[in-house]
């Protein structure tokens, strides 16, 4: 296939080489239904599963208005928004993927104020509403991808990290920004187990939190960000593990030194502080060469291969000379 | 110690009948767990990860009847209900069919039947080796568990091998916790091992105590207080 390379080094496909929808949708619903319902087949009932359209607007939740922005679209199909939505990791919820949906409840999203500090010449202490107002909000969709082996597909809100980091100008000290994560008690009964150091901290060195392609996000599927994804506001960085996109996140601080990370403290030998996607460098526990696409990839087929940098490979120039082996 | 004593558990004696009846009651629950994921599978009610769901679980219920197996022992010796030692062959069983389960669906899933995949992947990684080995060492079990086979072994090494389940748990809880560690989530492996280590320091107590009895009984010493203080100045 002919790639077409922009200045900002984001390959795009022709026009005409993109499946139309309407022919992709039926093809990939006739391969899950040749998947998961090859058993129901049997018993005669084939199973009505959800279709692309699940995916376009979220059900019930409060709309927000974003225009695409077709330089970040991938061609794979996006998740069904109930898959998104029950089957998370946010362990302040809860370690069990089922955990966030049910408890993110008590999350109180609003009021809610983010402090962006430390080494810049113009701190600033946000509530919700000002950030949003900061840049206009895109409508990207990303590919994500789980250092535990699974992958989805998810249309964001947002707009690049990068507009707020102009903002507040960072001084020449600043090198990394960390994102810190609301930690309550009262809101999230995950914290009163010790698997982790809470607050959870992230952090990116300060180029790559400049990236055009991390996203400061406030919503996906045409809606505001549900609880259990990280509402109201969090980071997106779609070619790195997603442990590494904070959520819920209440503090966003520039640092001379590379910030503790919240699963870097808690296993140093498996989470690396720049966890890139990177199929060459396995997990201690488990291959990362492959992946399981949620809601596409059924009993009948292989795991799909994992690629560079989920496939974002126009960041590779960040790591020029480094040794993702030993920086993983 | 002994609850039978104390008139906590009632005396029980089945007939025939009854122990038949009670073992089809058993085959059906024990067949419950697969019951429910073959019909949760065919609804699409495992959730946004069925194969983690699958594997997942087998996992758990291989680990439940390892330590239903281990627990029959501990149980008789409490109720004195000897007829639930004839249990035990069917849930030793039942803890190979979910292990067997288990593996395929590492085998079919991770691997979609990769040999030289699945070979390097065992080799490779330690919490995958610990479980594949004790999964090997529960085949011989299985197939030694016919009443055919304990004649042919005779009783006295039947006994030796089956007390491989001991190490079998423990690489089945090693498994488990490894698998846990990097999540830092040891509630679940700490239960498990807790379990089974009290299963097993029970036997280890009452081997002792009847050690002692024996010792006792070959001293030619009468049993109680006056005994002991006779036997240490001996």
């Amino acid at each position: 296939m002919l790639i077409k390379h922009n200045p900002n080094g984001i390959e795009l496909p022709f026009p005409s080489e993109i499946t139309p929808r309407a022919v992709f949708e039926s093809r990939r619903k006739f391969i899950r239904q040749l998947g998961v319902g090859a058993a129901a087949g049997v018993t005669g009932t084939l199973l009505e599963l959800p279709g692309n359209e699940a995916w376009a607007q979220a059900p019930g939740a409060q709309k927000l208005a974003a225009t695409v922005n077709p330089a970040y679209v991938v061609m794979d199909k996006p998740t069904a928004y109930k898959d998104a939505t029950s089957y998370n990791n946010f362990y302040e919820f809860g370690s069990d993927k089922a955990d966030p949906a049910a408890n993110a409840g008590s999350l109180k999203t609003r009021p809610w104020t983010i402090a962006i500090e430390g080494e810049v010449k113009k701190p600033l202490t946000l509530d919700l509403d000002s950030l949003q107002k900061l840049a206009p909000l895109e409508e990207r969709i990303y590919r994500l991808r789980c250092v535990e082996g699974w992958s989805m597909v998810i249309p964001w809100i947002g707009y690049s990290l990068a507009q707020l980091i102009k903002k507040v100008e960072p001084t020449g000290n600043a090198k990394y920004v960390e994102f810190v994560s609301l930690a309550d008690k009262k809101q999230m009964p995950g914290l009163r187990s010790p698997i982790l150091e809470w607050p959870y901290v992230e952090g990116l060195r300060l180029d790559e939190a400049n990236h055009p392609l991390t996203l400061l996000t406030f919503g996906m599927y045409g809606a505001v960000l549900p609880n259990q994804n990280g509402a109201p506001v969090r980071v997106v960085v779609p070619w790195k593990y997603g442990f590494k996109s904070a959520k819920s996140i209440v503090k966003i601080r520039f640092v001379k030194d590379q910030p503790r990370t919240a699963w870097n403290i808690a296993a140093p030998q498996e989470y690396g502080f720049y966890s890139n996607v990177n199929p060459n460098v396995d997990h201690p526990r488990w291959s990362q060469a492959t992946e399981r696409r949620i809601g596409e990839d059924s009993f009948f087929t292989k795991k799909r291969q994992t690629l560079m940098f989920n496939g974002y490979s126009q960041v590779a120039s960040l790591y020029g000379g480094m040794d993702m082996k030993k920086f993983f | 110690m002994d609850a039978r004593q104390q008139n906590l558990i009632p005396a029980f004696y089945p007939t025939p009948r009854q122990l038949s009846g009670i073992k089809a009651v058993l085959f059906v629950l024990a067949l419950l767990p697969v019951m429910r994921l073959v019909a949760a599978t065919l609804l699409d009610r495992l959730g946004a990860n069925p194969i983690e769901f699958i594997t997942r679980s087998t996992g758990d219920w291989t680990l439940y009847f390892l330590c239903l197996t281990l627990a029959v022992t501990p149980l008789r010796h409490l109720s004195k209900w000897h007829w639930l030692l004839r249990l035990r062959r069917m849930l030793g069983l039942f803890a190979f069919f979910y292990a067997c389960l288990h593996f395929t669906t590492f085998l079919w899933f991770d691997h979609f039947f990769d040999l030289d995949e699945m070979w390097r992947d065992v080799l490779k990684r330690p919490f995958i080796t610990v479980g594949f080995s004790a999964f090997v060492l529960l085949i011989p079990l299985a197939v030694t568990s016919t009443n055919g086979m304990v004649r042919r072994l005779g009783g006295k090494r039947w006994q030796w091998l089956h007390r491989m389940v001991y190490l079998i748990a423990a690489l089945g809880i090693l498994h488990f916790w490894w698998m846990k560690a990097g999540k830092h989530d040891f509630a679940q492996p700490i239960l498990f091992g807790m379990i089974v280590a009290l299963l097993l320091l029970l036997r280890l107590y009452w081997r002792l105590q009847r050690l002692q009895a024996e010792r006792k009984q070959a001293l030619g010493s009468p049993a109680g207080c006056g005994g002991q203080r006779r036997r240490t100045s001996y």
